[in-house]
């Protein structure tokens, strides 16, 4: 029986949506400074359409790195991005709990 | 990330094996790398502190740079027993991310009807634990009150090193078991680790508070433990 914690997790939804022919891009937390909202490795997947799983902040700059992984899926290029304290002048998205983090974005084959 | 490693990933964290997944941040290349697989060099002595701590980072290794995604066993709770109490429990379990087994060899409580959607074996731990043997990520927790059915998994489970293992029943409860298992043979340290009484003491009263004094404590020794194993090494 799948457990409702397989049923959410990421990179098992990440198979599936690959077993159901879509295109799917893999974020991941690789680094983390001062109070970040998710540990280093935490998953977000996206597929073509913008559907996603899992995360990578508290919902603070999710939006952002699913407009990335649309273009990492078509390019196949991974990006590195980094976000860091939410300044409205400079950062249209940031963490407004003071953390910085890398988040790497690869497509998935 | 390779198609194929993703296949291989999710079929070890299924399988309760713990694996490091390699990524080279400059190409994207990857690699799922098992607890125990020769790798050389620097890069092998980064995977290997990376299974010790337990902890997914950054490694510069000749120049490059690796993330290493750890993923060790996500935590089980075995409870012996299918009483009121693990009813709570399977349901608090659920909500905090554990999976959960239930055995209880007594078929009258060990009914679905009482434990809908649970993982529930009506069988005697000794079988049970034979098909299904506890590790290093396991919390065993033993609440029959029964010495014919508790003893055997406690034993299996300080055998095992379980991350936790914790006993209900009263004080005087305890005092007997531990007579009866250190004429077993069992030595004082593997007594030692016993929670008894079982819970954090915060003065649970009904079956469902008891629950959460047993998760509770559950989850306590399983975020401490990378700070006692550090300590120790």
């Amino acid at each position: 029986m799948e457990s409702p914690v397989d049923m959410l997790d990421p990179l098992t939804v990440a198979e599936r949506w690959m077993d159901d022919g879509r295109d799917v891009a893999i974020a991941t937390v690789v680094e983390t400074w001062g109070s970040a909202p998710r540990p280093t490795g935490s998953h977000l997947v996206i597929d073509k359409d913008g559907n996603f799983h899992g995360s990578v902040s508290g919902g603070c700059v999710e939006g952002a790195v699913i407009t990335e992984a649309l273009d990492v899926i078509e390019s196949g290029e991974p990006k590195m991005l980094e976000f860091g304290v939410a300044d409205e002048t400079a950062w249209r998205v940031g963490l407004s709990c003071g953390g910085r983090i890398r988040v790497y974005v690869e497509r998935l084959g | 990330m390779d198609p194929h490693n993703l296949r291989k990933l999710n079929a070890d964290r299924h399988a309760r094996r713990a694996v490091v997944h390699l990524t080279d941040l400059a190409d994207g290349r990857d690699r799922v790398v098992r607890e125990g697989d020769a790798v050389a060099g620097a890069l092998g002595e980064a995977i290997a502190a990376a299974f010790r701590s337990g902890r997914s980072g950054v490694a510069e290794v000749d120049g490059r740079s690796f993330f290493l995604n750890v993923h060790l066993p996500p935590a089980r709770i075995v409870v012996i027993g299918a009483v009121h109490i693990s009813q709570a429990l399977a349901a608090l379990a659920r909500v905090a991310g554990f999976d959960l087994t239930i055995v209880d060899p007594r078929t009258a409580f060990a009914t679905d009807e009482r434990f809908a959607g649970v993982d529930l074996v009506a069988d005697w731990p000794e079988d049970v634990l034979k098909q299904r043997p506890l590790d290093a990520y396991c919390a065993l927790v033993a609440v029959t009150h029964d010495p014919k059915i508790d003893d055997f998994p406690i034993r299996a489970a300080l055998e095992a090193g379980c991350f936790y293992v914790g006993a209900l029943g009263s004080r005087k409860t305890h005092a007997r078991r531990l007579e009866r298992l250190e004429a077993q043979g069992v030595g004082a340290d593997a007594l030692a680790r016993i929670s008894a009484p079982i819970g954090l003491d915060i003065g649970a009263a009904s079956p469902a508070e008891i629950a959460v004094a047993i998760l509770a404590e559950i989850i306590q020794a399983f975020r401490r433990r990378d700070l006692r194993m550090e300590a120790a090494a």
